[in-house]
């Protein structure tokens, strides 16, 4: 077994095992794909009930500094500036051809600003936060820290069990919480298009504490399979295929996520790209995929015209549960994008029809408030 | 007549000279929930070796590769609404495709159900 002595592990790690997970390697992690259950299951648990996640392989940043709210925009679109201390907005960092390097969630908190980063960006983007931000922010990684994502319709029922103020918390914000007496970070947020939290807490007590979540009779273990379907459903990205160096923030149908501000002062990596995009469109635009029939199609599918032309590319394809149906999400070329757009599915060879849908395809149910 | 096993987990039951084909338990539950199942189109020429069907579970593609060569004479269309008899019988219900064989040593070289289950214990250390 060489892969065991560079492979890393999350302290939940002998949890997982423990509850007879199937692990498998994931961003330089040995982490869950799925519990005994199975993907299906744990996918219709999550949007039923309850499911808890292991996400402690992302990185937990912390930028403390004079105003770190205002230099982390020299890296990003994001308006980090507009939020309320409290208050968090999903970013990207971008390069200098409007390109995106990873997708990331800012928190802004009283004094600092708290950064969830993927686990495969993990150490270029902590260089890259610490090269752009020399002399005006410090950047500090918690990896003393485990994070974990409670998420579903009964996510809040169960959570307030252990902190009653969890529950009006809106959707995208953040609380410190004393949670069965440890101190945690908790957000309302997460990766499922359900209502749900992500919660930061002391690798010291996470054990314990996903134990006791885990004995709760909403709640079971969900792993990586059914986290990857239940976003496809959500319509949200995954980066490194959904999104990556070549695409734009405005390909991506990402620019909700930049403001009016941002856009009209730029001052972010690659603001001239993205900025030409926005007034001339991009060439290519991700769109929600449904394939007739029943088959498939999985990330590479080539996407072709009416007449066999290759116009793009699945990036995220699988079996939505909730839909009983296969889902997908690609980019095509603008002219091709519109909802209701027959295209042609090349799943081994064989065309198959499929229409350009609106996303997401699973309704999200997150709680405004 | 009994079942025979690739090491690729494809399972084949010759009755005279009709091969049917399917994959094993071991292999259902390493793909998990089978969603939906690519077979051969009947009348098509098969060789051994060549892919025979692809199973879709939730999250992967998998090829089944062909143990025997000959003629595709029937498939399992029952797996077009129900791919999880894949799952929930593997070695009845769940079968892919039934082929005339030409060479019906072609499976002299398989293992046998004891041979097999041995060969999945160790694969699970």
């Amino acid at each position: 077994m060489s892969e065991a002595s560079t492979t890393k592990k999350t302290i939940l790690h002998d949890l997982h095992v423990e509850l007879g997970a199937k692990m498998v390697p994931f961003a330089g992690y040995d982490m869950p794909v799925q519990y005994p259950a199975g993907i299906l299951k744990e996918h219709l648990q999550t949007r039923d009930s309850a499911g808890l996640f292991d996400v402690s392989h992302m990185g937990q940043v912390v930028i403390s500094g004079d105003d770190p709210a205002s230099a982390i925009e020299e890296l990003i679109p994001g308006d980090i500036q507009a939020l309320a201390p409290s208050e968090m907005r999903y970013s990207f960092l971008t390069n200098n051809e409007g390109g995106i390097l990873d997708d990331l969630i800012v928190t802004r908190r009283e004094k600092d600003l708290f950064v969830v980063v993927n686990a495969a960006c993990k150490e270029q983007d902590i260089a890259l936060l610490e090269k752009g931000l020399a002399g005006k922010a410090e950047v500090r990684e918690l990896a003393d820290r485990a994070l974990v994502a409670l998420q579903g319709p009964k996510a809040a029922t169960v959570l307030a069990r252990y902190a009653d103020d969890v529950t009006k918390m809106p959707f995208m914000t953040f609380r410190e919480v004393s949670l069965d007496g440890v101190p945690c970070f908790v957000t309302r947020s997460g990766y499922t298009g359900e209502d749900g939290y992500e919660i930061s807490i002391p690798n010291e007590h996470a054990v314990a504490f996903c134990r006791k979540l885990l004995a709760e009779d909403e709640v079971a273990p969900i792993g990586l399979g059914a986290r990857d379907s239940l976003r496809l459903e959500a319509g949200l990205c995954l980066y490194g295929h959904d999104l990556n160096e070549q695409t734009t923030p405005i390909s991506a149908g990402l620019l909700w996520a930049i403001s009016k501000r941002r856009r009209e002062e730029g001052g972010f990596p690659g603001a001239d790209v993205i900025q030409a995009e926005i007034a001339n469109k991009p060439a290519m635009k991700r769109v929600g995929i449904l394939p007739e029939g029943r088959a498939p199609a999985r990330e590479h599918t080539e996407i072709a015209d009416e007449d066999g032309n290759v116009i793009g590319e699945v990036t995220s394809g699988g079996y939505s549960p909730c839909l009983e149906a296969p889902i997908a999400m690609g980019y095509v070329p603008l002219a091709f994008s519109g909802v209701g757009t027959k295209i042609n599915l090349l799943v081994r060879g064989k065309a198959r029809a499929a229409t350009v849908v609106k996303m997401p395809f699973v309704e999200q149910r997150y709680y405004r408030g | 007549m009994s079942y025979r096993y690739t090491e690729d987990h494809e399972w084949v039951l010759l009755e005279d000279d009709v091969a049917t084909i399917g994959i094993s338990d071991y292999a259902q539950g390493q793909l998990g929930d089978v969603v939906y199942v690519e077979v051969p189109e009947v009348g098509s020429d098969i060789s051994k070796g060549d892919e025979l069907a692809v199973v879709e579970s939730v999250k992967a593609a998998s090829e089944v590769y062909s143990p025997v060569s000959g003629e595709v004479i029937e498939v399992n269309e029952d797996l077009d609404g129900s791919p999880t008899l894949v799952n929930e019988a593997p070695l009845e219900g769940g079968w892919f495709a039934k082929v005339k064989v030409t060479d019906s040593t072609e499976i002299d070289d398989l293992m046998d159900e004891e041979t097999y289950k041995s060969y999945v214990e160790g694969l699970d250390e």
